[in-house]
């Protein structure tokens, strides 16, 4: 489906995922990775679960704050058959936690830092995910 | 207290991905995809945010500690290895196709549809399966 150039909200929205990324990192030295944080549900509940469990529940809020106040921001969907879907996941799922990151922590917060683990990762997966997508799509 | 704060970034981030339209995977397909759809987005979101991140890391090297804690958290990971390849080119297959990355899946959970939520489970799923290897 056709998308609009949005460059202003894209700048805004960047805005406030660096904004919240560079304040984590400032105040309490911790990383915003989203797949990380995902991941770690699967852990033993520790005193470390605490701060990442509440990073999901922000995100989750703002989410359900969204869908209540603003519901016409929160759109998209995934027109694809189930099969595709749960490949696509599953693929996400492996990948991010093999590569431990994704898009947040190896493309926002690791590639800032000149990380050389971040910068082969994010590299990667933009290069196949654009493969792929024109391939597909 | 650093809890309540660590939510409330948590809740900026998450309203930065939606204003940002990152949770509408044909918007990023539309990005990954060049045809006379393309849409630039994307790039303006990671540009920013990076730009940003960029004076924090800077700011940090600087000062040496985090305000409100010791120690800096960074992966125990260093080395460019085959795991870190092959997960990224999983990773790229599965955002090429979908057009969801972890974030927005998660964010997306609140739409209440269906689809989200079984893209979502196949995520956990994989990362189960590779907490096991």
């Amino acid at each position: 489906m056709t998308t609009e150039f949005t460059p202003l909200s894209a700048a805004i929205g960047g805005g406030l995922i660096g904004l919240a990324c560079a304040l984590l990192l400032i105040f309490f030295g911790k990383i915003a990775g989203i797949s990380g944080l995902i991941k770690s549900l699967f852990n033993p509940f520790t005193k470390s679960s605490r701060w990442k469990l509440c990073f999901i529940a922000g995100l989750v809020l703002a989410g359900v704050c969204v869908q209540i106040f603003k519901p016409e921001l929160l759109v998209g969907e995934l027109n694809f058959p189930p099969s595709m879907i749960i490949i696509a996941g599953l693929l996400v799922g492996i990948g991010t936690s093999l590569a431990n990151g994704c898009t947040s922590g190896h493309g926002v917060c690791g590639m800032s830092r000149f990380s050389a683990r971040s910068w082969v990762s994010t590299c990667t997966f933009m290069a196949i995910a654009i493969i792929t997508a024109n391939l597909v799509g | 207290m650093q809890l309540i704060i660590t939510l409330i970034l948590g809740f900026i981030f998450g309203l930065g991905l939606i204003i940002s339209g990152m949770t509408n995977p044909d918007k990023v397909l539309n990005f990954l995809t060049f045809n006379k759809h393309w849409d630039g987005s994307l790039i303006i979101v990671m540009a920013v945010a990076m730009t940003i991140m960029m004076g924090a890391w800077f700011w940090l090297t600087k000062k040496g500690t985090p305000l409100f804690s010791e120690k800096l958290s960074l992966s125990d990971f260093k080395q460019v290895d085959m795991r870190l390849i092959t997960g990224s080119v999983l990773f790229g297959l599965g955002w090429g196709l979908s057009g969801i990355c972890p974030g927005p899946g998660l964010v997306q959970l609140v739409s209440l549809k269906t689809e989200f939520w079984l893209f979502f489970a196949a995520v956990l799923g994989g990362m189960w399966i590779t907490k096991k290897v």
